[in-house]
């Protein structure tokens, strides 16, 4: 089975989800024969050593987008290979906000189906089946694809764990971006990157969030001051997200960060849905809300069902005083 | 004076603060009332807040269902949306992303010239969040997505597209399609004269075959759910109420796991 993985940069490397999805591709393909071939829209060059530490014996690059949106750049690049000749049985793609685009603009390409949010994947003969968690990940899905491939997956950060396998660098191929025409008319035109200190929300080992428990925006001070006394970054559910608190890059869960910290510390969250699937993974989780029957205690190791106003200061005042 | 036609899609989804469960077909149970999804709301507003902009033009609303469900649509006319069309067949049960945009993208061809169709990142039931960027491809125009601040000028749309690290200034020429964020814009509530005036505003009903889609429903879908299972569930933890020294539990329990 020939596998190609969507893979993404940041900082002039790939990103962790990319090596996820390359170690699970040469697994995959190490069981039932095939190549794995990384697919980058962008210049690769940089790329190349640890895309194939990872697994790619190759490398497809469309190099600069020039201002272009990756959805429809990208998917035109895959289509061109494709028709040129070389397709993949499978395309994996990382549960991002380019990853989603790209992988919507090329099934209709190719008109094939997308799944989409998946934590798993299996091959048994010619049967592709992914895993899906559903309702909050109390129930688990699986599906599998029929007709013919190419098959097009999404898989959430943080589904398996990227391990070098010390493969050489991949050989580099262009394949560039055709002519888009119309389609292609979006054009980026400024590029801001809002500042962040700390360590990243979906690398930091403890996480402390703060959700409308909270009551207003000056209060996330709290969860700001805590998260720092412990080192960790701080998070926000998607309530005060929309509501304008707190940036985008704070959100943790379906439609923001995964993450998997050892501690998350759950400020006000009473635990919707969307916010669970995204910190679910935890290794311990702390919550603090005052309704106890705030869906989040059914998941936390410590709960304590208590007013965050009064419960955070004094917490933020003992490790203060412990220096 | 000039105008501005939108088209937003709307999803009329079971009650979010209902628990869901999967119905003998495994697809999810919308046989209750449906609302209209609060994610649509902000594309709604923004429409209408633009066709305000602009002077002149109107809110289209394109929905699928596969009942005859209305009442999310209602909600969005009684905002200020002038017209809707449902695509309405019992054999859309079980479609796919793909088909959705087919049939969504079919629908828009039969509503007239447009400038604009906006759809929300994703729905809060199926979340799969890849149907605006369909419908992008399947109409054949340039897209935006999780655009955060929209505005038009000059026959050109300007955006804030959010990004992994802060925003991209976008620009896209229009007809164009955008997927907005929630939070982008603050939805009005219904006055009781849109609600009024909502009843009798016109809903086109259309069947897939009407709109010459094929295949659609579990048919068309390339997928075949083979296996449900419940997940392991988290082992309880103990929860207090706090008696005034709740903080001193959480302080020893992150002594025990020696990260402070």
């Amino acid at each position: 089975m020939n596998i190609w993985v969507f893979s993404q940069e940041a900082g002039g490397a790939p990103t962790t989800a990319t090596l996820e999805l390359l170690t699970k591709a040469r697994s995959l393909s190490s069981s039932v024969g095939g190549d794995v071939t990384a697919f980058v829209g962008g210049d690769a060059s940089a790329l190349a050593a640890s895309l194939g530490e990872h697994g790619a014996t190759k490398v497809y690059a469309t190099g600069d987008l020039a201002g272009k949106l990756p959805g429809v750049a990208v998917s035109a690049a895959m289509k061109a290979v494709i028709d040129g000749g070389d397709s993949p049985d499978l395309i994996m793609f990382p549960q991002t906000a380019e990853g989603r685009d790209v992988m919507s603009r090329l099934s209709v390409k190719l008109d094939r189906t997308v799944l989409t949010n998946n934590v798993d994947i299996s091959v048994d003969g010619g049967l592709v089946s992914v895993t899906t968690p559903i309702f909050g990940g109390n129930v688990l899905v699986a599906t599998s694809f029929s007709g013919a491939g190419p098959f097009i997956a999404a898989f959430r950060p943080k589904s398996f764990t990227a391990e070098s396998a010390g493969g050489a660098a991949a050989v580099v191929t262009a394949a560039p971006v055709p002519e888009l025409g119309s389609t292609g008319a979006a054009q980026v035109v400024a590029v801001h990157v809002e500042a962040t200190s700390g360590p990243k929300l979906d690398e930091a080992a403890i996480v402390v969030s703060g959700g409308r428990g909270l009551g207003e925006a000056a209060n996330y001070e709290l969860v700001e001051t805590l998260a720092k006394l412990l080192a960790g970054a701080p998070g926000a559910s998607r309530a005060i997200v929309d509501a304008g608190w707190v940036p985008y890059s704070y959100q943790v869960g379906q439609t923001g960060k995964v993450v998997k910290p050892g501690v998350y510390i759950a400020c006000g969250i009473s635990g919707a849905t969307q916010h669970m699937v995204g910190m679910k993974g935890s290794k311990n989780i702390i919550a603090i809300n005052k309704d106890k029957e705030a869906p989040i205690f059914g998941i936390a190791d410590l709960g304590i069902v208590g007013d965050v106003h009064k419960v955070l200061p004094k917490l933020i005042e003992a490790l203060q005083s412990r220096g | 004076m000039t105008t501005m036609n939108v088209i937003v899609c709307v999803k009329q989804i079971p009650d979010p603060a209902t628990p869901g469960s999967l119905g003998p077909d495994n697809t999810l149970k919308r046989d209750g009332k449906l609302i209209l999804d609060e994610s649509d709301s902000y594309g709604v507003e923004m429409a209408l807040q633009l066709v305000d902009a602009a002077g002149g033009g109107e809110v289209s609303l394109v929905s699928m269902a596969p009942n005859g469900e209305v009442s999310g649509l209602r909600t969005a006319l009684a905002m200020g949306a002038a017209k809707g069309t449902l695509v309405s067949d019992p054999a859309l049960q079980g479609s796919d992303a793909l088909t959705t945009a087919k049939v969504l993208g079919a629908a828009i061809q039969t509503m007239g010239a447009f400038d604009l169709v906006i759809a929300a990142t994703e729905s809060s039931d199926g979340y799969t969040g890849t149907v605006p960027e369909q419908l992008a491809e399947v109409l054949g125009l340039p897209s935006v997505t999780f655009a955060k601040k929209v505005t038009i000028s000059g026959g050109t749309l300007e955006a804030n597209r959010q990004t992994e690290d802060g925003f991209d200034e976008v620009t896209c020429p229009l007809p164009a399609v955008i997927s907005v964020t929630a939070g982008v814009v603050e939805p009005r509530y219904p006055s009781f004269k849109g609600i009024m005036a909502a009843k009798s505003k016109p809903i086109e009903t259309v069947t897939a075959g009407d709109l010459g889609v094929t295949p659609v429903g579990w048919a068309g879908a390339g997928q075949r759910v083979v296996s449900i299972t419940q997940a392991e569930a988290r082992a309880a933890g103990e929860i207090i109420e706090d008696d005034g020294e709740g903080f001193a539990k959480i302080v020893s329990y992150l002594e025990n796991l020696k990260v402070i």
